[in-house]
C-alpha cells in the first residue's frame, strides 16, 4: 500500500502524505487556509472546532474543517467556493461580535485579528453578549477571556503539550468558559507559569503581564528578535528573546521570550525560562570593577544592592593588577598549590575552557571545580568506571519509544521541567512511569507505580529489583554475553537482596518492588533518568552502579526507548565538564595523570602541567582551613551558599588571603572578595553550551552589557594575561576553534554549524550529520568495549536521625528558583511567586507541633540553625523535612552534611539529622 | 593582604526585591481536605478509580451531599489521580450537578425541575415555573429543565428525582413538603413472564449457533431496520462495519431520549425491559462485543432503578457474565444523545461530539469499534428475528418497511406513542390521538423534534418516515411529532426550540456556540432580520461539527419559508 494518496485540490491533482491534513497539503500548494484554533506547531493536534477552516468536499453533505479533515484517494477538494468562504466569514463574523473594539486589543498582532484583516471583515451584525471580566491575579500573565474564542489552544497547551492540566474549558455551550482549576484566579491556582498558554493564545486573551497596559492593551510587537538557549537548567531549551527599545532610558530590553524550536523543547519553556529574563536589568547589577576598602570584614554583612558599603570603585586596569598581583604573589611565595579556581556551569563552553586552562598552566596545579562536584559527579563517576563515558546514553525525548520509564531521585517538574513535559506525555500515551523518591512528587500523579522508599535505602532497593531479575530469570542472556563483563560476580552478590528481606530497609512492599522488576526487565523498551537524589549521599556513586547494572542486565541501553541519563542541573553543566573544569580530568575526560595524555595539552598549550589531580570542591575548602590555599579565583560560582555546611565554607572564604570572584551580582561569595570584577549576564554575550542530552547549542548576544561588564572569557583572558600568559584570543569562535583540537567529542561540530543549525548533538559522526542520540550500541568506549558490573552493598547515610536530631533533612531546588538564587530572587515573577524561603513538611508533624503552616520553626543540625517558615506538602513523608538552598535569610547549606562519597567526592546534600523547633 | 574573620554574625540581606512577601504556606492552588478526602475515600470504597468512572463518582457525591462541593470534588481529584481542571469541566458541563465553590451557598435541599421544552411550555409551563418561584418555601429551589419524555404528560416536572406529569403549582409543592422524591415504580413485564412469552429464545439460539452473524445481518438488512435514534442508518449495515475490524469491540446502547418530544424509549424500558435487554444481547453476540454499556439518561431514574434489578438477574441466570453490562448514567446533557458525544461520556468526559472520519463504528468507545443501538432498534430485533424479514415488512404499509413508534404531543386530545406502520402522516396521527383538542386548529407540527424543523398544516399529508422530508427542509429523525395549533405564535416556538439548542450546544464549536445564542437574540425581535438569520443559518448548517448544530436552525429556516408572516 502507498502511504501518498492523490486527490483533487481546488481542481488540481496534489499528493498528500500520510497522515497530512488537507490544511497542510494546501499550505504547501501556497494556499493558507484561514485557521484559528489549528497551530501549525509541533505538539499540537488539530481540534478543527473554530471551524474558520471549512472547505468543501465534494459529495459530502456540509462542509469539512480542512485542519482535522484528511483527505482520501480521488476525493475533490474546493477551499475557495463561495459556499466554503461564506462559512468561514461568518465564523470570524460571530466571533468578531464579542470581541473587544480594535483599540482596545490586548494583542494587536494577534492571529485573529490578522484574519478579520485578511478576509476583510470589518464588523461584526450580530448582538453582543456579557463578557468576562480581566484576571490579573498572576504576576506573570494577563488573563483577559473578553478575547477568548474558545479556540482551546491554551487548554491543549497546558493539557497535552506542557501536561499541567490546570487549564480547562468548564460548563457549556455560550456558558462554557476557560478556567484555571475550579475556575480559580489564575495567580491562585496551581498554575506552574509555564506560559505555553500565552505563548499560542491566537487573540490575545492570555498575554505576558509585560506587553500590555494597565488597560490590558498592547501587542506582540518586538523590535527585534534574537535566538538563543535558556541559561537556567540542563534541558537547553532554544528561546527567542523579544527585544524593544525602551523609549525612556534609550537601552535595549527583553520584553518577552518565547520558545524557539529545539529539538530538546520543541518551542516549550519553563516559568523560568520565559519570565525570569529580567534579573539582566536588575538595578543590583555590577557595572564596575570593585575593590575592598581595606578594614572592612568580610562577610554576609552587607545588602547586596549597596556594593559600596565594603568596596570601592575601580577602573579595569587597577582592578585587573590587583587581581593578578594577588594570584601571583600568593603562586610565588607558596606555590602552585596555593592557590584554585572554581568554574562555572553557568558559563559558555569557551568560558568554562579557558578558566581551567588558566588554572592549569597559569596558576600551575589541577586545582579547579565546579559544581558538577555537588551534583552529579558520583553519576559520572559510576558511569565512567562501568561504561567508560560520563555523559548520557540517550536524551530524555527518547522516552517518546520506551514502554517502561523509570525516574529515581529525580523531581523533573520542578527542576527540568521541560523534560517533564515529555515523561507525562509518555504517561498519557501509555507508557509505565515509575517513580522512586522519598518525596512524592510532581509526576506522582502521572505515575503507575509509585515508589515512596526511606530516604538513603536506594541499594537497598535497587539490589531487591536487581534480585528478582536474576531469580526469576528476567536478565537478557545475550546481551550480558556480549556487551559486560562482571555479571557472575553480581549475581552471586544479589542472593542476599530479596524484596522480602528488603523491604523492611526500603520501606517497599516486595510485591511491589517485584512487580517494578519485572515490568522493567520485560518491557521492549525501558529506560532510567535520575537525579540528585541518586547522587548527592556519601553513597552516590553505588546508587548510581546499581542503576547501571540494572541497565545492562536487562540489556535496556543502545536502543531507542531505553538507557541511562542522569539528568544534569546546570545549563552547561554537561560542557563544563566536558571542558575540563574537574580536578582529575583533562578536556574530554581525559586523566591528567595519563603521560601521554598530558603531553599532549602541553604541546597545545604550550606550558608543562601537573601530573597530580587536583582537589574537589570540598576539599579545596577544607585546605583553606588548613592554609593549604590562600588565594582563589572564582568565576561565576557561588559556594558561600552551595557549598554544605556554609557556615564552614564561608569561614574559609573569609580566611583566604586573596580572593577574586567575577560574576554579575554582588553574590554572598563575593561579599568576601578582595576584588570583584563585573561580568556579562548569559544574554549580553556569545557562546556555546552543551545540555544534558549531549547537544551543543549556540547562546547569542541580544543586549549589550550594563556599565563596564565584560564578558567572562574576556576578563579570564586578563587575568591570564595579568599573570604572564601570551593568550590572544579576540572572540569565542577563537576559543572554540582551540577547544576542537583538545576535544575529539567536537569532531564535525563547527562553529559555523552552530550558528545555522543552532543545535548538534556530539558524538557527531559526520559534517551532514545532526550528531548521535542513543550511543553505545555496539559497543562502550571502555578498553574491551564492555560494560562493567559493579556490585554495590548497602551503606547507612552517614548521619542518622537520632533522639537529639529525629528529622531527616533533604535539601534541593524548587521550580521558581535556581540553584543559590542569585538570578531567579533578582527576577520579578519567580520572585513574587517564591518570596520567602519554607521548610516544607508533612502536616502531620505540624499537627504534632501544634502549629500552623506559615508559622516560623527553628531547624537546627550539628552544623547551624536557620529560622523559617512552615510550608506544609504532605509529598513530603512525616520525619522528612525539605528546604531548598536558594534562599540566603535561611540557607539550608548552613546545616547541610559536608562528608563526602568516597569515589565522587560528592557531599550528602540529601540526608543529614535534623531537629526542629516551633518558635512562639 | 589583611585577613578579615567574621567577628559575629549578622543578619544576611537578600538579593532582589527587598519588600518583605509572606513565604507560602502551602503549595500553589487547592490544597485536599483530609476530612472531604475521607467522605469521597468512604463513598468509593472498592469502586473502580479509572477516569472513566468520574460521571459515575460525581453522581455519587452529588446523590450523597446533594451538591458537589469544591472540597469534595477536590479529594476526587486526588483519588482518582485527575487533575482538578478535568474534574471541574466535566462536573460543570452536566445540568444535574451542582458545583459549589468555597463561599458559594449549597443549593436548597430540593430541587422541582419544570421541564419547558416545546410540548410543556405549550402546556403552560412558564407560568408554572414562575408561580412556584414566587411560592417556594426556602428548602425549593425551581429551575428549568428540557424534556424529560414525558410529553404525554405535559406540562411534566421533578421533584427530586420524582419525575412525573399533569403537573400543577400545588400539587409540586406538596409533594416537595412531604419529601416525595424518589423515583416512581412502574409496573413491568418481568423476566419469568417474558420467558413463558418466548423471550431470550432468539439469543439462545442465535449463540448456540443456529445462524450466523451473517446471517442475522442479512434479515436485519432485508428487513429494513434503521436506527431509531433519529439517523435512520440500516442497522445490519452498522454490525458489518464493526464486524470489519478485528480485536476487542464494544457495544453502547444509545438510552439518552433527549430530542424534545421524544418518549418511546421511556414506554418500552419501563414496560418491557427484557425485549429491550434482550435484542441488546443480541446485537452484542453480532458483534461480538466485549462489554456492552447501557447509557441512560439520567432523567429516567425509575428506568435505571429496573435495569439494575435486571441486569443483576441476567448476572444471576447466567445469560450474562458479571460485569458484562455496564449501567451508565447520564448527567443531563441533550448532546450526549449524539452517539460519539455519548461515547465521550461514557469514557468521563464532556460529551463533546467527535468529528467523522472515523466513524465510532470503526475507533469508538476506548478508541475501539463500537456497534452504537437506540433502545427501539434493539427492542425490534427479537421479534423480528422470530418472526422474519417478512412480517416485519410487512408492518409498514406501501412504500415503507416495518412499523415506528411516533411520539405524539402537542395540541391532540390524547398524546401518546403511536405503534403504526412506518409512513403514517400527520393527519393520521392527530387522528390516532383522539383529533386536535379543543377549539385548536391544526396549523403546523415538527414531524421530528426541535432538529426536524416545522412543516404547515398543509403539509400534514407526506408519509413521515427517513428519506421523505428532506426536500423540504425537515426530516423526521426520532419520530416526535409534536402537533401545533392556531394558538401557537410562530416566533415563539422557534425562540423555545433555538432556546433549547442554546441550552444543550456543547460549546465545542463556533457555528453553534455563538450561532445558537445570536440566533435566540436575534429571534427575540418582534420583526426578524431574515436575510442574517438566513446567513447565520447557513452557516451553522455548514460549518457545525454535529447534528445539533447543523439541525439547530431548522426551526429559523422552516419560519422564514412556512411562517413569515409570524415574524415580519
Amino acid at each position: 500500500m502507498s502511504d501518498k494518496i492523490t486527490f483533487n485540490l481546488d481542481g488540481k491533482k496534489v499528493i498528500a502524505e500520510l497522515g497530512e491534513s488537507i490544511w497542510q497539503v494546501a499550505k504547501r500548494q501556497g494556499t493558507t487556509i484561514p485557521h484559528l484554533c489549528w497551530k501549525d506547531e509541533p505538539g499540537y493536534r488539530a481540534d478543527g472546532n473554530c471551524r474558520a477552516c471549512m472547505v468543501e468536499v465534494e459529495g459530502e453533505r456540509v462542509l469539512a474543517a480542512s485542519c482535522v479533515r484528511q483527505p482520501t484517494a480521488g476525493m475533490n477538494v474546493i477551499t475557495q467556493s463561495e459556499r466554503a468562504k461564506t462559512s468561514r466569514k461568518m465564523v470570524i463574523e460571530l466571533l468578531l461580535a464579542d470581541q473587544p473594539k480594535m483599540k482596545d486589543a490586548h494583542d494587536s498582532e494577534s492571529d485573529f485579528i490578522g484574519w478579520t484583516k485578511a478576509m476583510n471583515v470589518k464588523t461584526s451584525r450580530f448582538p453582543k453578549s456579557k463578557r468576562p471580566k480581566t484576571d490579573i491575579s498572576h504576576s506573570a500573565m494577563a488573563v483577559n477571556l473578553d478575547a477568548c474564542i474558545h479556540c482551546n489552544l491554551c487548554v491543549r497547551a497546558c493539557r497535552e503539550v506542557q501536561v499541567n492540566d490546570v487549564i480547562g474549558m468548564a460548563s457549556r455551550g455560550a456558558d462554557s468558559k476557560i478556567v484555571f482549576d475550579f475556575d480559580d484566579p489564575m495567580g491562585q491556582s496551581s498554575c506552574v507559569a509555564c506560559g505555553e498558554c500565552v505563548q499560542i493564545c491566537p487573540t490575545g486573551a492570555l498575554m505576558p503581564k509585560t506587553i500590555v497596559d494597565d488597560k490590558g492593551r498592547g501587542g506582540r510587537v518586538a523590535d527585534r528578535e534574537v535566538n538563543s538557549v535558556c541559561p537556567y537548567c540542563g534541558v537547553g531549551c532554544q528561546i527567542t528573546y523579544k527585544i524593544r527599545n525602551n523609549k525612556k532610558t534609550g537601552r535595549d530590553e527583553i520584553a518577552w521570550v518565547e520558545g524557539a524550536g529545539g529539538k530538546s523543547n520543541e518551542n516549550r519553556l519553563c516559568v523560568k525560562g520565559r519570565f525570569g529574563f529580567d534579573y539582566v536589568t536588575s538595578p543590583e547589577r555590577l557595572t564596575k570593577p570593585l575593590i575592598r576598602i581595606p578594614g572592612k570584614p568580610k562577610g554576609l554583612n552587607m545588602d547586596p544592592s549597596k556594593p559600596l558599603e565594603n568596596f570601592r570603585e575601580a577602573t579595569w586596569d587597577e582592578a585587573l593588577k590587583v587581581a593578578a598581583k594577588g594570584l601571583k604573589t600568593i603562586r610565588k611565595e607558596k606555590g602552585p598549590k596555593a592557590l584554585a579556581g572554581f568554574g562555572s556551569a553557568k558559563c559558555s563552553n569557551e568560558e568554562a575552557y579557558l578558566f581551567q586552562k588558566l588554572v592549569r598552566t597559569g596558576f600551575g596545579s589541577n586545582n579547579v571545580d565546579h559544581c558538577t562536584r555537588l551534583c552529579h559527579a558520583s553519576s559520572v563517576a559510576a558511569l565512567m568506571e562501568t561504561i567508560g563515558s560520563g555523559a548520557v546514553t540517550a536524551p530524555f525525548m527518547a522516552v517518546k519509544d520506551s514502554d517502561v520509564i523509570i525516574v529515581i531521585g529525580a523531581n523533573p517538574t520542578e527542576n527540568h521541567p521541560v523534560a517533564a513535559t515529555y515523561f507525562k506525555q509518555a504517561a498519557k500515551r501509555g507508557a509505565e512511569l515509575i517513580v522512586m523518591d522519598p518525596r512524592g512528587q510532581g509526576l506522582k500523579r502521572h505515575s503507575t507505580h509509585m515508589l515512596q522508599f526511606k530516604s538513603g535505602s536506594d541499594v537497598a532497593m535497587l539490589n531487591a529489583i536487581m534480585h528478582v531479575i536474576v531469580e526469576e530469570d528476567l536478565y537478557d542472556k545475550q546481551y550480558i554475553q556480549s556487551h559486560t563483563e562482571g555479571f557472575k560476580n553480581i549475581k552471586k552478590h544479589l542472593k542476599d537482596f530479596s524484596p522480602e528481606k528488603m523491604a523492611e530497609i526500603c520501606g517497599i512492599d516486595a510485591g511491589e518492588l517485584r512487580t517494578v522488576a519485572r515490568k522493567y526487565a520485560t518491557a521492549g523498551r525501558s529506560i532510567i533518568f535520575w537525579g540528585m537524589g541518586v547522587s548527592q549521599h556519601t553513597h552516590g556513586t553505588d546508587n548510581a552502579r546499581c542503576l547501571i547494572s540494572l541497565a545492562l542486565m536487562t540489556g535496556q541501553t543502545g536502543r531507542p526507548g531505553t538507557g541511562l541519563h542522569p539528568l544534569r542541573g546546570q545549563n552547561n553543566v554537561q560542557g563544563a565538564s566536558d571542558a575540563g573544569l574537574i580536578p582529575m580530568l583533562l578536556p574530554d575526560y581525559m586523566k591528567v595523570g595519563d603521560t601521554d595524555i598530558r603531553a599532549k595539552f602541553e604541546k597545545l598549550w604550550g606550558a608543562e602541567l601537573d601530573p597530580n589531580p587536583g582537589l574537589t570542591v570540598v576539599e579545596i575548602i577544607n585546605a583553606i582551613h588548613s592554609d593549604e590555599i590562600t588565594g582563589m579565583y572564582i568565576m561565576g560560582e557561588n559556594p558561600a551558599m552551595s557549598d554544605p555546611d556554609a557556615n564552614h565554607a564561608r569561614a574559609a572564604l573569609a580566611k583566604l588571603d586573596h580572593l577574586v570572584v567575577q560574576d554579575i551580582f554582588l553574590t554572598e561569595t563575593a561579599m568576601f572578595a578582595d576584588v570583584v570584577l563585573p561580568a556579562t549576564a548569559w544574554p549580553e554575550k556569545d557562546g556555546t553550551v552543551s545540555n544534558t542530552n549531549r547537544q551543543v547549542q549556540m547562546g547569542r548576544k541580544a543586549l549589550d552589557a550594563p556599565g563596564e561588564a565584560k564578558p567572562d572569557w574576556w576578563i579570564t583572558q586578563a587575568i591570564a594575561k595579568g599573570m604572564g600568559l601570551k593568550w590572544t584570543y579576540r572572540k569565542p569562535e577563537d576559543v572554540f576553534t582551540e577547544m576542537k583540537q583538545a576535544m575529539p567529542s567536537l569532531n564535525n561540530i563547527t562553529w559555523d554549524r552552530l550558528e545555522n543549525e543552532n543545535s548538534v548533538t556530539y558524538p557527531c559522526p559526520a559534517i551532514d550529520h545532526p550528531g548521535d542520540d542513543i550511543v553505545f550500541a555496539d559497543r562502550f568506549p571502555t578498553n574491551d568495549g564492555l560494560g562493567k558490573f559493579v556490585p554495590a552493598s548497602v551503606r547507612a547515610p552517614n548521619e542518622v536521625p537520632d533522639k537529639k536530631f529525629p528529622f531527616i533533612l533533604i535539601t534541593g531546588r524548587q521550580l521558581e528558583h535556581w540553584h543559590t538564587g542569585a538570578m531567579t530572587r533578582r527576577s520579578y515573577v519567580l520572585d513574587q511567586v517564591q518570596p520567602s524561603p519554607t521548610v516544607q513538611m508533612n502536616m502531620k508533624d505540624i499537627d504534632k507541633f501544634g502549629i500552623n503552616p506559615g508559622d516560623m520553626v527553628k531547624v537546627s543540625t550539628r552544623r547551624g540553625e536557620v529560622k523559617i517558615a512552615v510550608r506544609v506538602d504532605n509529598m513530603v513523608s512525616p520525619g522528612t523535612v525539605f528546604i531548598p538552598f536558594a534562599y540566603v535569610e535561611a540557607s539550608a547549606n548552613e546545616l547541610t552534611n559536608p562528608q563526602l562519597d568516597p569515589i565522587g567526592k560528592i557531599p550528602e546534600f540529601k540526608y543529614c539529622a535534623a531537629k526542629v523547633e516551633p518558635l512562639h | 593582604m589583611d585577613t578579615h574573620l567574621i567577628k559575629k554574625k549578622t543578619k544576611p540581606v537578600r538579593p532582589g526585591g527587598k519588600t518583605r512577601k509572606k513565604a507560602r504556606p502551602f503549595p500553589k492552588g487547592r490544597q485536599v481536605v483530609p476530612s472531604a478526602l475521607k467522605d469521597v475515600q468512604k463513598l468509593l470504597t472498592g469502586k473502580s478509580l479509572a477516569s472513566e468512572m468520574l460521571i459515575e463518582h460525581l453522581h455519587l457525591i452529588q446523590d450523597k451531599f446533594g451538591h458537589l462541593s469544591a472540597e469534595h470534588l477536590a479529594a476526587l481529584a486526588e483519588e482518582m489521580k485527575l487533575a482538578q481542571a478535568e474534574v471541574y469541566e466535566v462536573a460543570t458541563f452536566y445540568h444535574h450537578f451542582d458545583v459549589v465553590r468555597e463561599g458559594e451557598n449549597a443549593p436548597p435541599e430540593i430541587t422541582i425541575r419544570v421541564c419547558d421544552s416545546l410540548s410543556c411550555e405549550m402546556a403552560g409551563a412558564q407560568d408554572i415555573m414562575k408561580a412556584l418561584k414566587d411560592k417556594a418555601p426556602k428548602y425549593v429551589r425551581v429551575q428549568h429543565a428540557p424534556c424529560m419524555g414525558l410529553c404525554d404528560k405535559a406540562p411534566a416536572a421533578a421533584i427530586g428525582k420524582n419525575y412525573t406529569g399533569d403537573v400543577s403549582v400545588s400539587n409540586l409543592l406538596k409533594a416537595a413538603k412531604a419529601r416525595d422524591v424518589k423515583p416512581e415504580k412502574p409496573k413491568y413485564q418481568t423476566f419469568d413472564a417474558y420467558v413463558k412469552d418466548g423471550g431470550y429464545k432468539v439469543l439462545k439460539k442465535l449463540r448456540k449457533g443456529a445462524k450466523s452473524p451473517d446471517d442475522v445481518i442479512e434479515t436485519l438488512l432485508e428487513a429494513g431496520l434503521r436506527g431509531l435514534g433519529g439517523a435512520g442508518f440500516p442497522s445490519g449495515q452498522k454490525w458489518k462495519f464493526v464486524r470489519a475490524v478485528e480485536g476487542t469491540r464494544y457495544m453502547c446502547i444509545n438510552a439518552d431520549e433527549g430530542e424534545p418530544g421524544t418518549f418511546k424509549d421511556r414506554l418500552y424500558l419501563q414496560t418491557k425491559p427484557h425485549q429491550f435487554l434482550e435484542g441488546m444481547l443480541i446485537g452484542a453476540w453480532g458483534v461480538e462485543a466485549d462489554a456492552v454499556y447501557i447509557y441512560l439518561r439520567d432523567e429516567y431514574p425509575a428506568i435505571r432503578n429496573i435495569l439494575v434489578k435486571e441486569i443483576a438477574l441476567l448476572e444471576k441466570k447466567k445469560i450474562i457474565k458479571p460485569g458484562y453490562v455496564h449501567l451508565r448514567r447520564g448527567a443531563g446533557a441533550y448532546i450526549c444523545g449524539e452517539e460519539s458525544a455519548m461515547i465521550e461520556s461514557i469514557e468521563g468526559k464532556r460529551g463533546l461530539p467527535r468529528h467523522r472520519p472515523p466513524y465510532v463504528a470503526q475507533v469508538g468507545l476506548f478508541g475501539r469499534p463500537t456497534l452504537v443501538h437506540n433502545v427501539e432498534t434493539v427492542y425490534l430485533m427479537p421479534e423480528i428475528l422470530a418472526k422474519g424479514a417478512d412480517w416485519f415488512i410487512k408492518e409498514g404499509r406501501e412504500g415503507h418497511k416495518g412499523n415506528r413508534s411516533y411520539s405524539v404531543s402537542g395540541r391532540v386530545k390524547k398524546p401518546g406513542v403511536v405503534l403504526t406502520a412506518a409512513g403514517a402522516t400527520a393527519e393520521e396521527l392527530i387522528e390516532l390521538c383522539g383529533g386536535m383538542e379543543r377549539d385548536h386548529t391544526f396549523k403546523g407540527y415538527l414531524p421530528g423534534g426541535p432538529s426536524g424543523g416545522i412543516l404547515p398544516a398543509k403539509m400534514g399529508n407526506l408519509p413521515l418516515d427517513f428519506g421523505q422530508l428532506e426536500k423540504y427542509g425537515s426530516f423526521v429523525g426520532s419520530h416526535a411529532v409534536v402537533i401545533l395549533s392556531d394558538k401557537d405564535h410562530m416566533r415563539d416556538v422557534s425562540v423555545n426550540l433555538l432556546k433549547f439548542f442554546e441550552d444543550e450546544s456543547c460549546g465545542q464549536c463556533t457555528p453553534c456556540r455563538v450561532g445558537c445564542e445570536k440566533a435566540v437574540k436575534l429571534m427575540s425581535a418582534k420583526k426578524w432580520n431574515t436575510n442574517l438569520l438566513g446567513q447565520l443559518s447557513g452557516a451553522m448548517t455548514d460549518a457545525s461539527i454535529c447534528g445539533l448544530g447543523q439541525a439547530a436552525p431548522n426551526p429559523i429556516k422552516s419560519v422564514i419559508k412556512y411562517f413569515k408572516k409570524d415574524v415580519s
